[in-house]
């Protein structure tokens, strides 16, 4: 019998919460507390808890390292990428009001895609720095 | 009735710390990190800075203390007993925080509308923010929104930093294989 059984349990249980979680935080962050950069710690959070109880390895079957370090860099990219669309369409770097037909419409799916920018680099960020003490560990 | 709870949670803040310097042990000393950032996130509650508090809930009570077991399990538990007098870096740090509590003399009341923070942009955002942009929460709309550049250049920093430190791990286990 595992004598840790209680922990990896628990562990399992919360990890799919945490990760739905802080989905909410990112995708409400328009009405309540919260946004991008909570959203990718939650993330990370949620995968280091698994990480912790069943392994590294484990957890990168879910998340594989080139993935996570990829989306360090996605998320500044969407950020920026939502500046220079609204460049093209014929308003100021980083203006959301030319985005959609409506300006309050631009406004909501600007703020969404920087969120979900900043959440992503924040999140990849976190995994990255974990996975490298966890794996540099003897 | 706030004032009291708040009272309560800064002596609380004081004794961590307190308890944090006279320990040798430092995991026992990044668990009560760990807690000293959480009673600030309830500080941060108490003074209605509900995005802050959740920030710093989760950076400071959740990955940090992680991260910095992580890296005491690879470094050594035990800080050593300091083989010099503590008497000079004491009176540098009552120097120092003397001159900060002096210069929090000058600064306005806490709450004060008249304060020049609450005189500047303040207003304009809290009255037009929920018409201009269409988001209820004035906080995401000013960091997304009006201050979007100051975010972007928010996240590549923290991308910059991740590159940097992510740099210096690995370079580390590529030495030890190499030797």
């Amino acid at each position: 019998m595992d004598a840790q059984v209680i922990l990896r349990v628990t562990a399992r249980l919360l990890a799919p919460a945490i990760w739905l979680f802080a989905l909410y935080v990112q995708f409400h962050g328009d009405f309540g507390p919260g946004g991008g950069f909570q959203a990718g710690v939650l993330f990370a959070v949620g995968f280091i808890l698994y990480a912790l109880v069943e392994g590294l390895a484990a957890a990168e079957t879910l998340i594989p390292a080139p993935v996570s370090e990829a989306m360090m860099a996605l998320g500044v990219l969407i950020y920026a990428g939502v500046g220079f669309t609204g460049m093209a369409m014929g308003g100021n770097f980083l203006d959301y009001n030319v985005l959609a037909h409506d300006p309050h419409h631009g406004q909501h799916l600007g703020i969404l895609l920087v969120e979900l920018g900043v959440g992503i680099t924040v999140a990849g960020v976190m995994i990255q720095i974990f996975s490298a003490f966890a794996r540099e560990s003897p | 009735m706030e004032t009291l709870i708040l009272l309560a949670v800064l002596s609380f803040l004081g004794l961590t710390a307190l308890a944090i310097l006279r320990l040798r042990d430092g995991v026992t000393a990044v668990m009560l990190a760990g807690l000293y950032s959480l009673l600030s996130a309830g500080v941060f509650v108490l003074m209605d800075a509900v995005d802050v508090a959740f920030t710093e809930a989760a950076v400071g009570a959740g990955i940090s203390t992680v991260l910095l077991l992580a890296t005491l399990h690879r470094t050594s538990r035990m800080t050593h007993r300091p083989t010099h007098t503590p008497l000079i870096p004491l009176i540098v740090v009552m120097v120092t925080g003397a001159a900060l509590v002096y210069g929090t003399l000058d600064m306005p009341a806490y709450g004060d509308p008249q304060a020049p923070i609450h005189q500047h942009v303040g207003p304009d955002y809290l009255r037009d923010g929920p018409n201009t942009t269409g988001v209820p929460n004035v906080v995401t709309a000013v960091l997304a929104s009006y201050r979007g550049y100051d975010t972007l250049g928010e996240t590549t920093v923290v991308l910059t930093a991740a590159i940097g430190v992510l740099a210096l791990l690995r370079g580390r286990r590529q030495g030890k294989e190499r030797s």
